[in-house]
């Protein structure tokens, strides 16, 4: 609709009202409660990028799969919780819908698709993914219509809490910070103290020797599978309650879970915890930082352009620095 | 890409058998698939309840579908004027699309109907004789926005948009009316979906309110954590974020907040109460400024059709420039430069029963023209 | 072997009447889509030199598809306007040359791969796959806020630009010159193939160890590969940009990458002609399923999980026997 180039013809400059009326928002707000609010909202987009990135990392350790469409699962899992919602006008069987939707989604896809292609080198298994995404959200956008869905974080999660130092932090902001960092508990105790847990991690080391060992090998992968594409859905859900749920939605999300993965290296859960969170700061304080960093040294409108374009490059700089450093990752294997 | 509806006009068994010399046929590329797809829709279906409600046989409205790439939609252009043997273009949703497409259509004596897309360069320097915008310049919306916050008596203003043209654009045209200091100004990445780091930053700043520009799917969410984040400040933004498509997305969040159309669906004149009535009966949905733009660029055409024929090109431009037609949005003319001049209204997201939708509050700028317009010569 | 040199002759052939068809029928929209197929191939030839022959699945391709349209549209915007791309260290004046066009776009394209490769190469497999990925990412978002060239709205150059003798705004002569440098390029590809890098390469790909015996480092040799391979996908780019007569930032977009790597994996991972029939194969599907349904990506979606399930090795694959030809 509104994307004007003033490339070949220079406009003039505005000619009513700009005057100097830069300059005033400079030092001022680089408080330290800013400061500390901003590490809340990089620890929360951390955190929900971990629930996106551990089963995409899952899948990778255990059934050396690509898989381009954990996306779509993140956006089935937020279209499900939006349908569900509307009906039932409760959040929680909204997002119980979105984690059992996913998974059944994920062991559909599993069973018929999926299964083929963990003997298939990666290109295959992007190409076939990257099918699965052009299926999944255009059956979407056929199902529910061009247009963003509904879904809405619940009343008794309105709002903002006063933290120390008098810090006013969103109430949903805070539980979802929470329900992350609860899960990243639980799959951890699941994957350490669990035999599930035990034959998920022989699985990783050795994927022949669990077969020896006589684990229903294809039971397993499916379970795996369809962890990874509930924690998808579930992330996707809790997002677009304070986002929007429409087609798509899935994409810039999975990139950035790849991002979190490679950083933290393929596999490690931990991995995939650590290099969330990193990613998360490094997104959130670049856009807040770097154009006050650039506002020291340039006028202002050419600072928040510059320092906004760096901004957005800085994860895939982040990463590309990771790799040179460590090309197999933070927590990646020998 | 070939999303072929050759939808005609009126009565589909007539016209196998007789295709008349006179026939105007009509190539439509607009958006119909992907994340931008319910504008598009929304321009189509607009277009062709008009079309439709004319009764007129003689048009043939061929449709594509330009996934929001620029490489489609160029292909697509070629297609029509080479194969399709088009006589008008329209269509196009995006002012990237546009830049694309219409300097070379109308370089190759077509007539190009702008049903949205309003690039400044178009009402600029590169105007043309044959290109005519029905819908806005895409300054006009925060244009009228900063006259309203100067009204509403605004001295603070934080304001952010996408860190891409029209995001920059945006900005300049609401501080060309804006008279007051800024609290801010910034520019988001384009896409971006969460906003606690630039909300954070606004209530850090002290402002008195905030403008933005954040179409689509950036709007909602931006409005949703928003109201959701305890600062108190009122909001200002175009239409783009306040259709009707996306207002149920957004629901509550959205309740109150001001926003500047062209349009919109209480402008009290009988075209738009019948538009209104009759697209609902059709589409079973309430239109947005997109359909009402797509209606209007439609009932344009029809206007021209009437007074010349689409072969004799000085006639029909000089029919098309005259505006004849009843506009939903009222008074409707051309200025020099082929772009609208009119009222730009201050709207209000209320509930009625169970929709989101808007109301009028105020009149934002009146008559009011474009600021290119001066370097176009025509 | 001898079938597959019948699909090559039946390919050439069949691009060449298509296109020649239309324009004696008058119907130029077709010589668009072929020449819109042929530049494809191209690009798509560009990365199954690196991906074919060395192994090397860049997921980045996109980056030097959209240097080679950038060079294009810079050159060609400041020569539209009389103003020079910079002074500084020399002197660049903007140019109409296609040729001109295509020695920048080339050694822009293979210097950007040279970097990147020289920093992707250090590490293997699906991280390989991702850095290359972030480095596409880059350019991606550094094109759209680049104010200078159009950000997001894109580069629109009127006019194509200029090749001696020839009018390239016809449709079917513009086709003409797309044609003859991918029969250059094919040509070129295969000599390189056949030459002891190629070999060395291809053994490479197979077992490292084996390279290393007779002296020679599995790095180096890659990077050359990769610089080649970002070179010919840059020089289709500048081709690309000609035929829309525009550049934007959607030629930096990761589903570009996605496109050209099917373009390969349709045709046949390592065949030197695969990417030609992938990409036709492509465009014609796009076209023909545009036309069936609104959702018409779910049937391409379902047709390209049916190839990758059903066909291996793709379109060469299915019609030329399994062995890849250079094994």
């Amino acid at each position: 609709m509104h994307m004007h180039p003033n490339v070949i013809y220079k406009k003039e400059t505005p000619i009513l009202l700009m005057k100097s009326r830069v300059g005033k928002f400079k030092g001022k707000s680089m408080s330290a409660i800013l400061f500390i609010e901003q590490m809340l909202n990089g620890l929360q987009f951390g955190v929900m990028l971990f629930l996106m990135a551990a089963g995409l990392t899952l899948v990778f350790g255990v059934m050396g799969l690509i898989n381009l469409a954990h996306g779509s699962l993140y956006m089935i899992g937020a279209f499900a919780a939006a349908a569900v919602a509307a009906a039932t006008n409760s959040f929680l069987f909204a997002l119980a819908a979105s984690l059992a939707v996913a998974a059944i989604a994920g062991v559909l896809i599993e069973a018929t698709i999926i299964r083929r292609l963990y003997k298939r080198d990666h290109l295959d298994q992007v190409l076939a993914t990257f099918a699965l995404i052009l299926i999944f959200s255009e059956g979407t956008r056929w199902i529910f219509g061009s247009f963003p869905l509904f879904l809405d974080r619940p009343d008794y999660l309105a709002g903002t809490v006063a933290l120390p130092f008098g810090i006013e932090y969103s109430l949903y902001r805070l539980t979802l910070i929470g329900v992350g960092l609860a899960i990243a508990v639980g799959l951890y105790l699941v994957i350490m103290k669990t035999r599930i847990g035990i034959r998920i991690r022989a699985g990783e080391n050795d994927r022949e020797m669990i077969g020896a060992l006589g684990v229903d090998i294809s039971m397993l992968y499916t379970l795996v599978f369809a962890l990874g594409a509930a924690l998808a859905g579930l992330a996707g859900a809790l997002i677009g309650a304070i986002q929007s749920v429409q087609v798509g939605m899935g994409e810039p999300v999975l990139i950035l879970a790849f991002v979190v993965i490679v950083i933290g290296g393929i596999g490690s859960i931990k991995g995939a915890l650590i290099g969330a969170i990193l990613v998360g700061l490094t997104d959130t304080l670049g856009r807040f930082l770097l154009p006050q960093f650039f506002s020291l040294f340039l006028e202002n409108s050419t600072a928040t352009s510059v320092g906004a374009s760096l901004a957005s490059m800085s994860i895939y700089i982040l990463m590309a620095a990771v790799l040179l450093i460590r090309p197999k990752g933070l927590f990646g294997g020998a | 890409m070939k999303l072929k509806h050759i939808l005609m006009a009126a009565c589909a068994a007539m016209i196998s058998t007789s295709v008349q010399a006179e026939d105007l046929k009509v190539g439509m590329i607009t958006t119909l698939s992907g994340g931008g797809a319910g504008l598009g829709i929304d321009v189509r279906d607009g277009f062709m309840l008009a079309i439709e409600q004319s009764g007129r046989n003689d048009i043939e409205v061929v449709i594509e579908d330009d996934q929001r790439k620029p490489d489609v939609a160029v292909q697509l252009a070629d297609k029509m004027i080479q194969s399709e043997k088009v006589d008008v273009l329209t269509g196009i949703i995006w002012s990237n699309l546009a830049m694309a497409v219409v300097p070379a259509a109308v370089a190759q004596d077509k007539f190009y109907l702008s049903p949205n897309a309003g690039p400044s360069p178009l009402a600029g320097k590169a105007c043309h004789k044959n290109y005519f915008n029905v819908a806005w310049q895409n300054d006009n919306l925060h244009e009228a926005a900063g006259a309203h916050a100067n009204a509403a008596g605004h001295k603070k203003s934080f304001i952010l948009a996408p860190n891409y043209p029209a995001g920059k654009d945006a900005l300049t045209g609401f501080k060309r009316f804006y008279s007051g200091d800024l609290a801010g100004e910034v520019y988001t990445k384009l896409g971006q979906t969460d906003y606690a780091s630039e909300i954070a930053q606004i209530r850090a700043s002290g402002a008195d309110s905030v403008f933005f520009f954040l179409p689509g799917g950036m709007g909602i969410s931006f409005l949703k954590q928003f109201a959701d984040s305890g600062v108190d400040v009122p909001v200002v933004g175009p239409a783009f974020s306040f259709d009707q498509g996306i207002l149920q997305a957004v629901g509550e969040a959205a309740l109150g907040v001001k926003n500047t159309s062209q349009w919109s669906k209480d402008i009290d004149n009988p075209t738009n109460a019948a538009f209104v009535e009759s697209f609902k009966a059709k589409y079973g949905r309430l239109p947005s400024l997109y359909a009402s733009q797509g209606f209007d660029t439609a009932k344009l055409l029809i206007s021209a059709m009437d007074k010349a024929k689409v072969t004799d090109q000085d006639a029909f431009r000089a029919a098309l420039k005259e505006a004849d037609f009843a506009s939903t949005r009222g008074d409707f003319s051309f200025g020099s430069n082929h772009h609208p001049i009119q009222d730009i209204y201050v709207r209000e997201v209320i509930k009625e029963g169970d929709v989101y939708t808007n109301r009028i509050v105020s009149v934002g700028l009146e008559n009011h023209a474009d600021a290119y317009a001066s370097q176009c010569n025509l | 072997m001898k079938k597959e040199m019948y699909l090559n002759i039946g390919l050439m052939a069949l691009m060449l009447v298509v296109p020649l068809v239309a324009w004696v029928s008058d119907e130029p929209f077709w010589i668009t889509l072929a020449t819109r197929a042929v530049i494809f191939a191209i690009a798509g030839i560009g990365l199954n030199f690196a991906l074919g022959f060395g192994g090397l699945v860049s997921f980045g391709h996109a980056a030097f598809f959209g240097l080679g349209g950038y060079a294009m549209g810079i050159l060609a915007y400041h020569a539209q306007t009389y103003t020079p791309v910079f002074e500084w260290p020399f002197l660049l004046e903007g140019s109409k040359s296609m040729l001109l066009i295509w020695l920048v776009a080339i050694v822009v394209s293979a210097l950007a791969a040279l970097a990147i490769g020289a920093l992707s190469l250090r590490t293997t497999g699906v991280y390989f796959i991702m850095i290359t990925l972030a480095f596409g990412q880059m350019f991606y978002y550094f094109s759209i806020s680049w104010s200078t060239y159009g950000g997001e709205d894109g580069l629109p150059i009127y006019v194509r630009n200029e090749f001696p003798g020839l009018n390239t705004m016809d449709p079917i002569q513009y086709f003409a010159i797309c044609y003859v440098v991918l029969t250059l390029i094919l040509i070129l590809v295969h000599r390189m193939s056949q030459s002891s890098f190629g070999m060395m390469l291809q053994a490479a790909r197979q077992n490292e160890k084996r390279v290393q015996a007779v002296g020679q480092t599995p790095y180096s040799l890659y990077l050359v590969a990769f610089t080649i391979s970002g070179a010919i996908t840059g020089l289709a780019g500048a081709l690309f940009a000609d035929l829309n007569r525009f550049v934007s930032p959607t030629m930096f977009s990761w589903h570009v990458s996605g496109e050209i790597m099917i373009f390969v994996i349709l045709g046949g991972v390592g065949r030197v002609f695969g990417p030609l029939a992938g990409a036709a194969l492509y465009i014609l599907l796009e076209h023909t399923l545009g036309g069936l349904s609104e959702y018409w990506h779910i049937y391409l979606g379902a047709l390209l999980l049916g190839v990758v399930l059903f066909t291996r090795g793709g379109i060469y694959g299915l019609f030329a026997g399994r062995e890849v030809a250079h094994d």
